[in-house]
């Protein structure tokens, strides 16, 4: 029977979440379940509405997997659409006060449902769709696990979903980044190891000898996303029943235990899985080899190992010991060089189809990724100079710094991505339309530079307002007046998401047409070369 | 025949790979952690630090729920500006009881460590009720539905067991009276004498203005006015507590 153990998994897995929520100690934890029934019962009912009893024609070994992949490629569409449009509104909540809904629209709830639904929906699709589709090419292996693959997919879909209800109905950790509660993050742990299983698999049954580079930083991003979800969620449940747990740690250590998870979030989800994708998309679009194999070596290593002491940074001039803030200082300014070398790596591997830039605007949102790659990963050390540290912290310069790495780099490598697996994973020709990526670039690229440039203003402004003394020797500005200073940046800021989101939604169209097989009647990018002049 | 080539027996093997990333991804954490838990100067040497009382963890916990770390810290840095603004920068001994740690990393509002007793209950209720009716340029979302919402006051001891799991030292006699201080705190009308025995400092009395329910509000405020409040400076040595 087709979907047999699905259907008969889930529906069990239907029974004993209603279950749980029976015996439910706090309300939170019985709405929260009771989701969960209704999810788990809507997907046995689709399941049971497409099964079969026809012998099902058995799996070509010899080809590739690329079910999970297409889905993935559209859940990470849709989650990029959704991640934007939720950042744009606590963006205007933050501009208008009265944009929140009590109590479960309200700024505290939302903001991690934005984080999240970016960094984990939108950019954990990504990675996982990419990181599939990639070491199967290089290792010219079909996916290990048979269907575990799906259950990585549909599993980790689950776990976006409850985190993000959870959010709203108020059931969180409380630490950035990492909110969901025990539940949810033994859950999470589950498919992780699963996905691990089916990544780690596939590379074991290669037919290259060689592992590619690309899988090497998905590898260790997989396997350093797990130690971190693992130890920075370590935690004692009130009741089995209940959803509230207290953190295993406390204060100072649960501080840097926080930060080194977060900033590893940053480092591992957010840039070596995406470093994975930039090295082997980057070369596939560009139709040239990577620039230098040593250097990716060293890119690597340097990189994996650097990162991990990053996270003291967060807690510069805090009750964290002074030794453990100046060794992620040090750490933070020498990130710097592995960073640079990935980024010329990156852009270097261009060498030699540099025109691409002007004719394929694919290839342009990639190098546009690279670059805004290399920026933040400037800024990053920078800001973690104890002394820059002490104005930038908690104001909006740090938001800046994280959406020109988000928005710059995460983002725009990953629609690159995606516009190169659109087509080939769907057998189309080419993508509905070439040239609504050139519209999407420069929507994203001027929201972005919009949101950047608003939030420098903002933060460095608001930094300097809260230590502003005058000659009397009294704080010149309440802290209320420094609220009020940011109204206008807020606003604006608010606009350059809103440009960045308009580039999504033109994604999103272009994407769908392109699956659902249409081809826009257009001229082709730069068809027509200038006849060269004659020197005077 | 450089090191660089040598690389290709780990490309090989993903095995030694996938243990070879893992030990480098390691060390960091355990350098920079691990010690946090041992070395004794970590966390100094004060007076006056008790574990949250009953319904002052409760309030913590709806804190917590709201999000509110998201535009507020509870971390004084020791500038100038910041100690004037806001008192004494925060020591590490003040959140060792605070599982999570809610030192925050932005503030859109101001640093709430120490707002504990700089206003009053009425001022706290107003203000989370409909923020902008005192501070006209906030930005605060209003929280008014915590006055409308009755604080549960069942099986509270099994917040303070998970606690003490974790380290915090809630004594037998705290957990047994879990559930009689949670409501001893907020109603000035029962006899409160144990409460202030095991939680010296605690503020008692109705918080909310409404002395007839306790609910959420009663909390939140109830944890809001003990913030930084613990710590006795007079007994603190600053300079025999260098880290």
């Amino acid at each position: 029977m087709k979907y047999g153990s699905a259907i008969i998994g889930t529906g069990i897995a239907a029974f004993f979440a209603l279950l749980a929520a029976g015996l439910a100690k706090d309300e939170l934890f019985a709405s929260h379940m009771g989701i969960l029934v209704i999810v788990l019962i809507g997907a046995v009912v689709v399941l049971m509405r497409q099964t079969s009893f026809t012998p099902q024609p058995a799996v070509d070994m010899s080809a590739y997997m690329d079910g999970p992949i297409r889905y993935g490629v559209i859940a990470t569409v849709f989650w990029c659409v959704v991640g934007l449009l939720v950042g744009v509104v606590i963006a205007l909540q933050l501009a208008y006060p009265d944009l929140n809904v009590e109590p479960f629209l309200s700024f505290g709830r939302v903001r991690p449902l934005h984080t999240s639904a970016v960094v984990f929906a939108f950019g954990g699709n990504a990675l996982i769709a990419t990181s599939f589709y990639v070491v199967q090419r290089t290792s010219r292996a079909r996916l290990f696990g048979g269907d575990l693959a799906w259950f990585v997919f549909w599993g980790y879909q689950l776990f976006i979903v409850m985190a993000a209800t959870g959010y709203l109905l108020g059931i969180t950790q409380g630490r950035e980044y990492a909110e969901p509660e025990w539940y949810v993050d033994l859950w999470l742990t589950i498919v992780w190891v699963c996905y691990l299983i089916v990544f780690l698999g596939t590379i074991l049954r290669r037919k290259e000898p060689h592992i590619y580079v690309a899988n090497w930083f998905y590898l260790s991003f997989i396997v350093t996303v797990a130690m971190l979800h693992i130890v920075n969620n370590l935690a004692v449940p009130v009741s089995i029943t209940g959803s509230k747990s207290y953190s295993a740690f406390a204060g100072v250590q649960d501080a840097l235990t926080q930060w080194w998870y977060g900033h590893n979030a940053v480092g591992f989800f957010l840039t070596a899985g995406f470093l994975g994708m930039m090295y082997y998309f980057v070369p596939k679009q560009a139709n040239r080899p990577v620039y230098s194999y040593r250097l990716s070596i060293i890119h690597f290593w340097a990189l994996i190992f650097l990162y991990i002491w990053a996270g003291p940074h967060h807690l510069h001039y805090t009750a964290l010991p002074d030794w453990a803030q100046t060794l992620g200082m040090v750490f933070s300014i020498m990130l710097w060089m592995p960073s640079w070398g990935g980024m010329i790596n990156g852009l270097m591997t261009l060498s030699g189809a540099w025109d691409k830039i002007r004719t394929d605007p694919i290839i342009r949102m990639m190098v546009a990724a690279i670059a805004f790659y290399g920026m933040s990963t400037f800024e990053g050390p920078m800001m973690s100079i104890k002394a820059v540290n002490s104005l930038s912290h908690y104001t909006d310069w740090t938001i800046g710094h994280v959406h020109s790495g988000a928005l710059g780099w995460v983002g725009m490598i990953t629609f690159g991505a995606v516009y190169f697996l659109v087509p080939k994973l769907w057998n189309r020709e080419r993508l509905y339309s070439v040239r609504m990526v050139t519209w999407h670039f420069w929507f994203a690229t001027l929201g972005l530079v919009v949101y950047a440039a608003v939030m420098w203003v903002s933060g460095i402004q608001q930094g300097l307002m809260w230590r502003e003394y005058d000659q009397q020797g009294f704080l010149v500005y309440s802290f209320a007046e420094t609220v009020e200073a940011m109204h206008l940046y807020y606003v604006v800021r608010a606009l350059g998401g809103a440009l960045y989101l308009i580039g999504g939604l033109i994604m999103a169209w272009n994407v769908t047409m392109t699956i659902l097989g249409y081809q826009r009647d257009e001229q082709e990018i730069g068809g027509a070369v200038p006849a060269p002049q004659a020197a005077e | 025949m450089g090191i660089l080539d040598k690389h290709a027996i780990l490309e090989r093997n993903a095995t030694l790979l996938l243990i070879g990333s893992f030990l480098v991804v390691t060390v960091g954490g355990i350098v920079e952690i691990a010690p946090l838990f041992y070395l004794e100067n970590t966390i100094e040497k004060v007076e006056g630090m008790r574990p949250y009382s009953p319904l002052e963890l409760a309030g913590r916990n709806i804190y917590i729920r709201e999000g509110c770390y998201a535009c507020h810290s509870q971390m004084i840095r020791p500038f100038r500006d910041e100690v004037e603004r806001y008192g004494h920068y925060s020591l590490a001994a003040e959140s060792m009881y605070d599982h999570p740690f809610q030192w925050g990393s932005k503030r859109t509002g101001p640093d709430l460590a120490r707002v504990g007793n700089r206003y009053s209950n009425e001022w706290h209720v107003q203000h989370l009720t409909e923020p902008r009716d005192v501070v006209p340029e906030s930005m605060m979302p209003s929280y008014a539905f915590l006055k409308s919402k009755p604080l549960p006051v069942k099986d509270f001891a099994t917040h303070l067991k998970a606690n003490a799991a974790v380290g915090v030292p809630y004594s037998q006699d705290m957990i047994d009276n879990a559930d009689a201080d949670l409501r001893a705190q907020a109603d000035p009308t029962v006899d409160t004498s144990g409460i202030e025995g095991r939680y010296p400092k605690a503020r008692i009395g109705d918080f909310d203005g409404n002395p007839q329910a306790i609910t959420e509000m009663d909390a939140l405020v109830a944890y809001l006015q003990m913030l930084g409040t613990l710590v006795d400076f007079k007994t603190y040595d600053e300079a025999g507590s260098d880290r």
